[in-house]
């Protein structure tokens, strides 16, 4: 065993392959045949892999970050060397016994970790903040500018709208209006890509079903929500206002927010919830939910992958980090960024959780603060998922009493459902997910192990 | 602009929410604010357009009705959605029934994970690369874990009901393992509805309820009954029969065939009036397969038949003194009788060949092999194959006999007729005709350990070309010394300098079939070598590839058996709670 003590599962192994093909190669080398030299130490794992080529390629991971290095030329991140390495030091067994790295390994992780002490104590990047300074006046400028472009985009998008409503939503595809892309594309150029998007959504909005005037009204009505609070944020209290800011696609420096002057990093135990990646065309989006122990506070972790970046951080669900968390400035702040990590991270336990009720009701509290929340994060406990039959959909049940929830539609194609439903057997589970007007978003269960939906 | 918005809506959304948290058209507690209208009513103004329908909103001196609009159907949205109220829960489904077994330990379950994910990869069944192919080792993981009698870990099951499907041949092992929660849960996905058609066979209606079987047999659909009456035959032979008898006359020919066919299981003397009955049956292959069945009846009245119309054509004759000891003498019938039509013999030879041999084969075969010894003055199986046969007949009454040993599940004879592995297999006699001798169906009547190490001399002597079929019969994992002959010859088909894919259905058989612990003696092997001389380019190095794939796979088997093997570990609070119970919240 390693002086961490903790091996990764499986699962959580798995979770860190880029996709599909990487996960099976990953599998296929997960037995000792073609491993040799493995070993691993409380903060990384290393072996040789015999491949193709007649010198074995060398893997190696640093289970702090986590990173990788293969000498393989794959252009995976993680290649299937350094998966099939992890797959076989978490299902334990002698494959990878403890010790020292050889000095190939070593020369990569000493290096990693001194970096990672210099970054610690030295200010980011070391240049910065003196060109910070002098770049200040300018980057006000450009700040004004660009408000004003986005205040004239809002503006147009008012005009839009307003149009719409004067002509009515049956005659929405007709003639006369610009298509709902056209708008979007107005709102790239405005730089405004929050409200871009949210006008390329309402041109997505199936136009069929009864209720589409009743979801394209209350979409429409949200987004000129937005579009007034933008246009009055000077007057909005400062949480709101940046929650509007935020929205209409203004970003916030991460940097600023761990160390600049108004950083207020908060530091907790945070079980991380759920790990879930989405692809969003060239992009991949992660996301992590985590849960701070002490504070019982929700945050939400994003990352993107894309033209070669790899997604990091990897945190499968289960894993408590003591770690800094800085949230995003808002009135219902929940994205945050991760500060510096206080202690590797250990095995959490599951999750306490709140019933059917309560998880409305925070669903409800939230938009109090931010009324453009499509969902709030909550963990279930004790709900029964029942699953689809005749007219009736599926849903999640409080073990007793009579409220239920109806999942989500984007639930429904997922394979997690079923195994959702095959882990509960009819009986009462926990269920991390989200919870919004659309229904309810299954994300994690526990059988009691963590397992992703 | 002076209007309120946006920062008002938190008011009256926070009242919503937490105060009334009820209908929408609840009113708001501030005073300023007009009486809302319902959302319907703002939905329908929209549709329609201000310019047509004034909306029942309030519109402030300088904003525009449009605007008007939208303000209040932001406000109501964001309460409706606050207010949102729980559903009414659905009936619940009824829990799955217990499964007492013990889960599988954790580390199977992992090892099951990376199995069950792999499937379905396209590059995955490659003969190609180094790597273990997963796939192949599903169905011996299944087996495995199912003679430990644990059950599948509960998130697995999805994935697992996903490979049964796609694969019928892991259906029985899987559905085994998966147990009651599996098919709880099929009942809820079309896609999984034949782990419930699977089981339903097998919980067909048993003898004890003898009204159930009668109308399942009368009612049910053909491939129903087929597995009724299997499962009925399982039990209770006599009664299996006796349900096919009543409604025999008024099958179809096609499915009296498949019945027919379904008496095979419980096969015992009580069956022969009815077989006799259904050798005059209007259907030729139902004539056949009666005939067939009756012949594995040894002391039947048929075989009686058969066995006198064969040793009217072959006799012993007696040995001169000198060289020519005893032979055997055939005289094949000259006609195809009623009484031998009768008794199943077809009478129209295949192409090719002389119906004479044709009958000659067709009474050889069904005639008992047990009354060749009194017929040939009590000498064993192998004194009489080995004597010699006269007019070139050898392999025509060779070949029959080998037929009538699988048939008749007689060892002592296919031990007789298979002989030493290592003779050449063209020694046969010589036939003009070519032998149409099946070494491994012989090698399946014989016990496996004899079977396992016949195939090691048979490979010794001959090599690998003509030993695939014959591997396939032998039981999992080899036995010594058929797993050192294989490796051995594999060996010396590298040093000939030959590609491995000539021998790849081989080396995936050893994959699969060898001994885990000759994974050690193989590492060896898994260094390229030098090429020898005239060796094809490049073969060295596949070689190496191909020994590493073995060694690679042999090492996972042993683990995945060790992994099985493990018991729960007590000291891990997962494994602690007992099955059944459902997990409960509130650690964190």
């Amino acid at each position: 065993m390693n002086s961490q003590g903790e091996r990764w599962t499986t699962d959580q192994v798995l979770a860190l392959a880029p996709d599909e093909a990487s996960r099976r190669a990953g599998g296929r080398l997960a037995g000792p045949g073609p491993w040799s030299g493995a070993g691993a130490d409380g903060d990384g794992v290393w072996g040789l892999c015999e491949g193709s080529g007649r010198t074995p390629y060398r893997a190696v991971v640093d289970l702090t970050g986590p990173a990788y290095r293969c000498s393989c030329p794959s252009r995976k991140f993680p290649c299937k060397h350094a998966l099939g390495l992890l797959l076989l030091w978490s299902g334990g067994g002698d494959a990878v016994p403890s010790g020292a790295p050889p000095p190939w390994a070593d020369e990569w992780l000493t290096g990693r970790r001194e970096r990672a002490g210099r970054e610690a104590t030295a200010p980011p990047e070391g240049g910065p903040p003196a060109r910070a300074t002098a770049d200040a006046e300018p980057t006000a400028r450009r700040a004004a500018r660009r408000a004003a472009r986005i205040g004239a985009g809002a503006t147009e998008l008012e005009q839009r709208l307003e149009d719409l409503l004067r002509t009515g939503l049956a005659a929405a595809d007709g003639a006369g209006h610009p298509s709902w892309d056209e708008t979007a594309a107005r709102m790239v150029d405005a730089q405004a890509p929050g409200l871009a998007s949210r006008v390329r959504e309402l041109g997505a909005l199936p136009t069929a079903g009864d209720d589409w005037p009743s979801r394209l009204l209350a979409e429409c009505s949200l987004l000129h929500l937005l579009d007034q609070g933008f246009l009055a944020v000077e007057r909005l209290p400062p949480p709101l206002a940046a929650t509007v800011r935020t929205r209409v696609g203004l970003t916030t420096d991460t940097a600023e927010l761990l160390t600049g002057p108004e950083a207020s990093p908060v530091r907790d135990r945070w079980l991380v919830l759920s790990q879930h990646d989405t692809d969003e065309g060239r992009l991949t989006a992660r996301r992590i939910h985590l849960r701070g122990e002490r504070t019982g506070r929700m945050a939400l972790h994003l990352s993107h992958s894309g033209g070669g970046r790899p997604l990091e951080p990897t945190l499968p669900p289960g894993l408590l980090l003591d770690a800094d968390l800085a949230f995003h400035p808002g009135a219902r702040p929940l994205r945050a960024v991760l500060g510096e990590q206080h202690a590797p991270p250990v095995q959490g336990p599951m999750p306490s959780g709140c019933g059917i009720d309560a998880a409305l009701r925070a669903y409800g509290e939230a938009l109090c603060d931010d009324p453009w929340l499509d969902s709030w994060p909550v963990v279930l406990a004790d709900v029964t998922p029942i699953p689809a039959d005749g007219e009736s959909g599926w849903q999640l049940a409080d073990a007793d009493g009579e409220s239920a929830l109806p999942l989500d539609p984007r639930a429904l194609p997922r394979p997690g459902l079923w195994r959702l439903a095959a882990i509960s057997g009819g009986h009462p589970v926990t269920v991390f997910g989200t919870c919004g007007h659309r229904g309810f978003l299954p994300l994690t269960t526990w059988d009691p192990e963590p397992v992703p939906l | 602009m002076t209007s309120v918005n946006p920062a008002p809506p938190a008011a009256p959304v926070a009242a919503t929410a937490t105060a009334t948290a009820t209908e929408e058209a609840a009113t708001p507690p501030s005073a300023t604010a007009p009486p809302a209208a319902p959302w319907s009513a703002l939905v329908s103004a929209a549709l329609l357009g201000t310019e047509r329908r004034t909306p029942p909103v309030v519109v402030r001196p300088g904003r525009s009705a449009a605007a008007a609009l939208l303000d209040a159907a932001a406000v109501s949205t964001v309460r409706r959605r606050a207010g949102l109220r729980p559903a009414l829960a659905a009936d619940r489904p009824a829990p799955a029934p217990d499964d007492p077994r013990p889960v599988i330990p954790p580390a199977a379950r992992r090892r099951l994970a990376l199995l069950l994910a792999d499937r379905g990869g396209t590059g995955g069944s490659s003969r190609r690369g180094a790597a273990p192919d997963l796939t192949e080792l599903l169905p011996q993981w299944l087996t495995a874990a199912q003679a430990h009698g644990y059950r599948a870990p509960e998130a697995l099951l999805p994935a697992l009901l996903d490979a049964a499907r796609a694969r019928t041949d892991l259906r029985p092992a899987a559905l085994a393992l998966a147990g009651p929660r599996a098919l709880w849960l099929a009942r809820f996905h079309a896609d999984w509805k034949f782990a419930l058609r699977a089981t339903d066979a097998r919980a067909a209606p048993g003898a004890e309820d003898p009204g159930a079987v009668r109308r399942l047999w009368d009612e049910g659909l053909f491939a129903e009954r087929v597995a009724l009456l299997t499962a009925v035959r399982r039990s209770a032979p006599d009664a299996g029969r006796e349900l096919l008898a009543d409604t025999w006359p008024t099958e179809h020919a096609e499915d009296r065939l498949l019945f027919l066919d379904a008496l095979r299981e419980g096969l015992s003397p009580s069956d022969e009036a009815f077989l006799e009955g259904a050798l005059a049956d209007r259907s030729r292959t139902v004539r056949a397969t009666a005939a067939e069945l009756l012949s594995m009846l040894p002391e039947s009245a048929f075989a009686a038949r058969m066995a006198d119309r064969a040793h009217g054509c072959v006799t012993l004759v007696p040995g001169t003194a000198g060289p020519s000891g005893p032979r055997i003498g055939v005289a094949p019938p000259r006609t195809c009788d009623e009484g031998m039509r009768r008794d199943g013999v077809t009478a129209k030879a295949p192409a090719g060949r002389g119906e004479h041999a044709w009958w000659l084969g067709q009474l050889v075969e069904a005639a008992p092999l047990r009354r060749w010894s009194e017929r040939f003055g009590g000498r064993a199986p192998e004194d009489i194959v080995a004597l010699p046969v006269a007019d070139g007949w050898r392999t025509e009454l060779h070949d029959a006999w080998c037929r009538a040993a699988v048939r008749q599940r007689d060892p002592a004879w296919a031990r007789a007729l298979l002989g030493a592995p290592g003779a050449a297999p063209e020694d046969t006699g010589g036939a003009s005709g070519g032998s149409s001798r099946d070494p491994a169906k012989l090698l399946t009547v014989l016990p496996s350990g004899e079977r396992a190490a016949w195939v090691a001399g048979f490979i010794a002597a001959h090599g690998l070309a003509d030993a695939f079929r014959m591997l396939g019969v032998c039981a999992v994992p080899w036995a010594e010394p058929l797993g050192r002959s294989v490796v051995d010859a594999l060996d010396i088909a590298r040093d000939a300098g030959s590609y491995p894919w000539s021998f790849s259905g081989v080396m995936g058989l050893a994959e699969r079939c060898l001994d885990p612990a000759a994974a050690d003696r193989l590492d060896m092997l898994t260094a390229v070598t030098d090429e020898p001389e005239g060796a094809s380019p490049g073969a060295g190095g596949y070689w190496a590839e191909a020994f590493q794939r073995l060694v690679g796979t042999l090492r996972l088997r042993a683990t995945m058996l060790a992994e099985l093997a493990d018991p729960p570990d007590p000291g891990s609070p997962a494994e602690a709670s007992a099955p059944g119970v459902p997990p409960v919240s509130g650690t964190g």
